[in-house]
């Protein structure tokens, strides 16, 4: 965005503090807009007639320097874009790195149907909630348009993911696009040679075109420049990936040229970046080599700046990493990374049930609430306050000690002899070595747990309730 | 004269080619484009020539404009020169039509506030510098981003493998490398360097920990001394990660080790530092400054170091920490990321290589376990695939965020993770493959 104080954002609101947009004053209220966190069209009043003008102004100014392209319809839209740093510790990145995985129109339909839904319905959970991926790219390996439409129409009709049409040949990507243009699709690619009829094609059919200039920043730029003179920005830049060697550290290199080029102001070239890592399988004929070397690259340009990739490898070892690294980059490094210590109860904990310990750190407290609650063990949980420094860390760094844990059981006013029939606390494996500290400091009997939380459930099968000493 | 009007019709010309679509709002063009030439006498020809030249460029420039508003100019041109040739007229459409690519010029400038170069720091010694070491390893001295076009990346990164001094719990799919050799530091650190293509090895005296086996620190440093004996590579020495017992046992290590030049990890701030850092000084070590993922106490323990323990600018490797991919790596990557910038930026408590316990990685469960414990997720697929991208996948971040020494465990993740880091160094040549064509690839 162009302004980056909120004295600069609070010049154009109405400054009559009257609090529609949730917050006391406008000030308050543009402190949000310049991180980020709250849109303009929350200020209500700003959107009447008569500030017709300061909207419109502000609205520009505020505007990311990477555009938001949009792919795909409804609930299921997926926007790419919309960047404004180049680290993601400045601020946050936005929108994030949308992983297409391929199908192919030489593919056998009930095969390309059951590949579709595997990726459709591809998931994992982590802290609160699922991971999944997002769409789904068609390639046209027949060549032939109506082979090509009959593979589309099957993909629309068997998911709503967002799709990715691809092919080099205007006269497929129309088939295509008739087939599916009622959703939206990106349409992959124009090239230096076919750009004149894919630019009729996506201003025809209205929808986003992805621009491929392999290792030609200046020919990207030029396409960029010249697509939006004739009426679209609804661009990605494919500068290509290429999968080995120096070609992969000079298509690194491209990447951070076109992001710095963007955030620094050169509106030109200012649009979503496309990696595709599907390349490593030029590159590599054993499967588990392309797929592993399709990782690292797909890895490389989630943090460095993709913002939306074509991948063939749906192995589980490969998407686990890859959805895991893109929530790496895209977690908003300005939310707490930790839960408020305390006691919190999992299930319906009686006197029975077991005490359990962990620490603050948002993300272990979670898996362990949810390991617990997914194996229904009723039972009192303990995130002592460590900083918000995982189990391992915090007991090698002092933040989790004998007396934390004893403090934070006090602390919430829960009697061990009284509260539990047992009198015993179970401590993380991974802290094994405070057992004794914390039953000289307690008093309690104490139980060293598994060193994962995934392991709870045997280890209580095995050990609860304890032997009566 | 005759200069005057050349001058006006390049201006003409240098303006049309410098009008976009955008600055096209509000000109109009009516009629034929008329152009006067007046002054009275025959042109000479070399003027007419020089005049024919520009007024054709002209002429062209305003045929693209023509065609950028809908008007179907090349038809007209073709066929009031006689050059009409087969091809579908094009219907006039709303949107402007472009024939030509518009020119640009794609320019990014370098960052200009990367001013201070990352100090260089060197591991092991040969015999010429007091030690025993085949070769040395030199890590640090960037200028830049890890491999950034900005500036030259003077050192590759580099890995140094995990042994230790008792047999421990390891993942399955790590421990099948090492069963022959579990209970035998040296043959480990032999096959380590041998067989898996180790820049270093790391020992780590876990059996020192009172909690564990209490080995004394004398006898410690015997096996220090056979790992040295074992292989020619510099090497790290880790302790238990006991703060009570590390000062000692390092240091005892360090004795043993004198003039090797080896990595003591580590000193921190809840332990005696200062015993760690005079060991290093006494003996000739460089320190592992450990904090946990907080820069403001990496530049406290960098500070004491520094100025309270006198060791020497290139003495110090610091380890901000390594969470592993999806247990905090957010954190670990912009912690690292953000120290770096301001090392290059002129922070001199923070210019120094950074290393990274990329073993942690095996922590994660999705590294690990056999399954995934919750019955809701998609099968997690073999583990034996999943542990070594997981050890890469941290490492390679990391290695993004200006990570130079990596500590691993995975002969696969060693391999893999070299291979690309030395790829984006630029140190791997490989065959070119074109991709122009990669839709239609069967793969
Ligand atoms: S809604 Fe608009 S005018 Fe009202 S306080 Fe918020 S920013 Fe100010």
């Amino acid at each position: 965005m162009k302004i980056n104080s909120p004295l600069e954002a609070y010049k154009f609101l109405p400054g009559t503090n009257c609090g529609e947009c949730g917050e006391l004053t406008c000030m308050a209220f543009a402190a949000h807009l310049i991180d980020r966190s709250k849109k303009l069209t929350e200020c209500k009043p700003i959107l009447e007639d008569k500030f017709k003008k300061k909207f419109e102004e502000l609205t520009a100014l505020l505007a990311p320097e990477i555009r938001e392209v949009e792919i795909g319809v409804g609930d299921r839209v997926s926007k790419i874009g919309g960047d404004d740093v180049l680290y993601r510790h400045k601020l946050t990145f936005f929108n994030q790195t949308q992983f297409a995985y391929d199908v192919w129109d030489t593919m056998d339909e009930k095969e390309l149907v059951e590949r579709v839904n595997y990726i459709q319905d591809f998931k994992k959970f982590y802290v609160g909630s699922f991971l999944n991926v997002d769409m789904v790219a068609v390639r046209c390996t027949s060549n032939d348009p109506a082979k090509f439409a009959a593979a589309v129409k099957k993909v629309v009709e068997t998911t709503d993911m967002p799709i990715i049409l691809c092919s080099f040949e205007p006269a497929v990507l129309k088939a295509g696009l008739e087939v599916s243009k009622d959703r939206n699709p990106l349409l992959y690619a124009a090239n230096r040679d076919n750009w004149k009829e894919i630019a009729d094609l996506a201003l025809e059919y209205d929808v986003p075109v992805t621009l491929f200039a392999p290792d030609d920043l200046e020919l990207l730029k030029s396409m960029a420049k010249t697509f939006a003179a004739m009426g679209t920005e609804k661009l990605v830049l494919d500068p290509g990936t290429f999968p080995t060697g120096k070609q992969l550290r000079q298509t690194f290199t491209n990447f951070i040229k076109l992001r710095r080029a963007g955030i620094e102001g050169d509106r030109d070239i200012a649009y979503p970046i496309m990696a595709v890592p599907f390349t490593a399988w030029m590159a590599h004929d054993d499967p588990v080599s392309a797929s592993y070397w399709e990782t690292v690259v797909a890895s490389i340009f989630t943090i460095k700046y993709g913002d939306i990739m074509i991948l063939h490898s749906t192995e589980p070892y490969a998407i686990l990493p890859e959805i895991h690294i893109r929530d790496t980059m895209y977690t908003d490094p300005r939310k707490p990374v930790s839960v408020d210590p305390g006691m919190y109860k999992v299930g319906e904990p009686t006197v029975d049930s077991p005490v359990l310990i962990t620490t603050n750190f948002a993300l272990t407290y979670y898996t362990v609430e949810s390991d617990l609650a997914s194996s229904k063990i009723d039972c009192y949980l303990w995130a002592i306050d460590t900083d918000g420094i995982g189990v391992e860390a915090a007991v090698a760094g002092g933040q989790l000690t004998a007396s934390k844990i004893k403090k934070g059981i006090e602390d919430s006013g829960f009697d061990l002899k009284k509260d539990t029939t047992h009198n015993t606390i179970i401590i993380p494996g991974l802290a094994a070595r405070l057992q004794g500290d914390v039953e000289d400091e307690t008093g309690a009997n104490v139980m060293v747990g598994p060193a994962d939380s995934g392991r709870i459930p045997g280890w209580m099968d095995k050990n609860w309730p304890p032997q009566k000493k | 004269m005759h200069m005057t009007k050349k001058m006006k019709l390049s201006q003409l010309s240098n303006m049309l080619q410098d009008l976009d679509v955008e600055s096209m709002e509000g000109v109009t063009i009516e009629g034929d484009i008329e152009l006067n030439i007046t002054g009275g006498g025959g042109l000479d020809p070399a003027l007419a020539y020089a005049l024919g030249h520009e007024i054709s460029h002209v002429s062209l420039h305003m045929a693209n404009i023509a065609r950028m508003l809908g008007f179907p100019a090349e038809q007209l041109l073709a066929s009031a020169f006689g050059m009409a040739e087969a091809g579908q007229p094009r219907a006039l459409q709303a949107s402007p039509k472009i024939q030509e690519l518009l020119a640009s010029k794609f320019e990014v400038a370098k960052i200009e506030n990367w001013k201070s170069q990352i100090q260089e720091v060197t591991l092991g010694a040969t015999s010429g510098d007091g030690g025993s070491r085949k070769s040395t390893i030199t890590i640090g001295g960037e200028n830049a981003l890890p491999y950034y076009f900005d500036a030259g990346m003077p050192h590759r990164n580099h890995v140094t493998l995990d042994v230790f001094d008792m047999p421990i719990s390891m993942a399955k799919a790590v421990k099948a490398n090492y069963e022959d050799v579990i209970n035998d530091p040296a043959e480990w650190a032999k096959k380590a360097v041998r067989d898996f293509n180790a820049d270093m090895v790391t020992i780590h005296l876990i059996s020192t920990d009172p909690l564990i086996k209490d080995t004394p620190a004398k006898e410690a440093a015997k096996v220090v001394e056979d790992v040295l004996q074992a292989v020619d590579v510099p090497i790290v020495i880790g302790g238990s990660g006991n703060p009570e017992k590390d000062p000692e046992v390092l240091a005892k290590a360090a004795e043993v080790a004198e003039g090797e030049r080896v990595l003591l990890a580590s000193a921190s701030l809840n332990l005696d530092y200062e015993r760690i850092a005079k060991a290093a000084v006494d003996y000739g070590h460089v320190v592992l400054s450990w904090t946990q993922l907080e820069i403001n106490a990496q530049k406290e323990l960098n500070r004491k170091l520094m100025k309270q323990c006198n060791v020497p600018r290139e003495s110090i490797v610091v380890d901000p920490t390594t969470a592993a991919l999806g247990y905090g790596l957010d954190y670990a990557y912009s912690n690292m990321e953000r120290i770096r910038l301001a090392g290059l930026m002129g922070d001199d408590e923070l210019t120094f290589p950074m290393s990274s316990g990329t073993t942690n990685a095996w922590g994660a469960r999705e590294a690990w376990m056999v399954s995934s414990p919750l019955s809701q997720d998609s099968d997690w697929g073999p583990r034996e695939y999943r542990g070594p991208i997981w050890e890469i996948i941290t490492g390679l971040t990391l290695s993004l965020a200006g990570n130079d020494l990596f500590m691993m465990m995975h002969p696969t993740s060693v391999q893999v993770l070299k291979e690309v880091t030395q790829t984006l160094y630029g140190a791997i040549e490989s065959e070119e493959i074109d991709i122009s064509n990669w839709i239609g690839a069967e793969v």
